[in-house]
């Protein structure tokens, strides 16, 4: 087996004196599709952050790739890294939001073209390049000129996905992108991970979508009061729970 | 009262109101545009987790915010060089106006800035952008379009300030009508055309700055 791109060690987090994660370990190989699930308040969503770096974290570690990120050791002594550090392990993975976050002064091309110029230093014509195939890969190359106020729900966090995913990250985090979305509009973007889940991008995503979590992962975990109650392939999980807690958790859930 | 209007007195010397209005406008692009920076930077500070930053920029805008800038000016210009710190009477001026404009502006960028959602920066960083470059390229573009308004109000007062300046003796625009008013007695009607280019230069400032507001709208 080859080395696991992304490996957390025993990973705390503290909100003040609230302990939301109490030592996490997981385990993530190329073109794993991970899907995290678990009752609000689990920590499912505080762990994806952590790994992008936006909250800090007290205890354990992240490597991916073999590399630590986001902090040192000078010592004895834990240190998190500079900001100029930071954006650069950040850039290894991609974030999509549940409220999109996209920049509402920038058209569709230039909210995908910015970090592909700003931090990968690309050409310019490169750079137009690049979000021209990834607008295109997710069904927006006609609305490339439109800003983000001028577009649905939908359309715009297709468009963050694209943003995300054109800085070629080696792994994709995905925090309840459906949550924030009319119904008739979660299915374009769930067709949109899949796509790319089908391509071998490896993902981890928070999701309350059960159904999809059944169909697009590899591995389904659930989260339960800080830590990870159960772990497994989704036919597992989802037709044999060990725990009374995820048995209750998917009898509650809707499919 | 028997006073007969006579401009010809005025026209006579209308280049030399037109050159102090020039260097009235110079005096406020530049101190403004200074001052800009030193509001951008105050502001940040304002909002930022270091105490000491924080401490710092609160101080300068309450500060400068709590004297009157007729204070300030002769502030600069007679106590400094008392201090060693000796300016010629135009540089004098910018500087107080641009120290004046930079606590003003503070206030307008700081509103700005807690206004915009949290998502923002945190977009900016997940791309891969440095804190700094996430200001840069993202927080200070979407801030600055939210409150051109606050700011277009805040440039015309700031250049009506300039005004001020003809009491240290710059030679702008009052100062002109006012020597006009002495060397001629023509008293309402060089401080009425004053008046009126003042006006016209507001109005004028405001239209192109409402311009630059519809140009730079977020659809």
């Amino acid at each position: 087996m080859a080395n696991p791109l992304m490996v957390i060690e025993n990973l705390h987090k503290k909100f003040d004196k609230m302990e939301v994660l109490k030592g996490v370990d997981l385990t993530i190989n190329t073109s794993d599709v991970v899907s995290i699930i678990g009752s609000s308040g689990s920590g499912k969503t505080t762990l994806l952050r952590c790994v992008n770096l936006l909250e800090e974290f007290h205890e354990g570690r992240i490597l991916i790739d073999g590399e630590e990120i986001g902090y040192t050791k000078k010592n004895d002594k834990r240190h998190r890294l500079s900001s100029s550090i930071l954006a650069q392990h950040r850039a290894l993975t991609g974030m999509v939001f549940q409220t999109f976050n996209l920049f509402p002064h920038l058209t569709a091309l230039k909210n995908v073209t910015l970090g592909l110029r700003k931090v990968k230093r690309m050409k310019k014509e490169e750079a137009i390049e690049t979000a021209r195939h990834w607008l295109n890969r997710v069904g927006l190359l006609n609305w490339q000129d439109h800003h983000p106020g001028q577009l649905s729900g939908g359309q715009q966090q297709r468009v963050a996905i694209a943003r995300a995913i054109a800085m070629n990250p080696k792994l994709m985090l995905f925090d309840e992108v459906t949550s924030a979305l009319d119904p008739e509009l979660v299915n374009e973007v769930l067709s949109v991970i899949k796509d790319l889940a089908d391509d071998g991008m490896t993902m981890l995503l928070v999701t309350h979508e059960m159904h999809f979590a059944y169909d697009v992962s590899t591995t389904v975990i659930f989260m339960n009061e800080g830590k990870i109650g159960e772990q497994g392939p989704p036919s597992e999980l989802f037709q044999n729970p060990k725990s009374q807690r995820l048995a209750e958790f998917i009898k509650n859930s809707t499919f | 009262m028997d006073y007969r209007l006579n401009f010809d007195a005025v026209w006579r010397d209308f280049d030399l109101l037109l050159s102090g209005l020039g260097l009235g406008l110079s005096l406020a692009v530049v101190s403004i545009f200074i001052g800009s920076f030193i509001g951008l930077l105050a502001a940040f500070a304002m909002i930022s987790k270091n105490n000491l930053w924080r401490r710092i920029a609160v101080f300068y805008v309450t500060a400068i915010r709590n004297t009157p800038i007729l204070v300030l000016i002769f502030f600069t210009f007679f106590a400094l060089p008392q201090l060693g710190l000796r300016l010629g009477k135009i540089e004098s001026f910018v500087f107080t106006l641009t120290i004046y404009s930079g606590a003003y502006l503070t206030e307008v960028f700081r509103g700005g800035l807690v206004a915009l959602p949290v998502g923002l920066r945190e977009a900016g960083l997940a791309i891969g952008l440095t804190e700094w470059g996430t200001k840069i390229w993202v927080i200070i573009p979407v801030m600055i379009r939210s409150v051109l308004p606050a700011l277009s109000n805040n440039f015309i007062s700031l250049f009506k300030d300039t005004s001020l300046a003809a009491a240290i003796a710059v030679p702008e625009l009052t100062f002109y009508a006012r020597q006009i008013n002495v060397n001629t007695f023509r008293v309402i009607e060089s401080w009425a055309v004053a008046s009126l280019m003042y006006v016209s230069a507001c109005y004028l400032i405001a239209a192109g700055l409402r311009l630059l507001e519809r140009k730079l709208a977020i659809p």
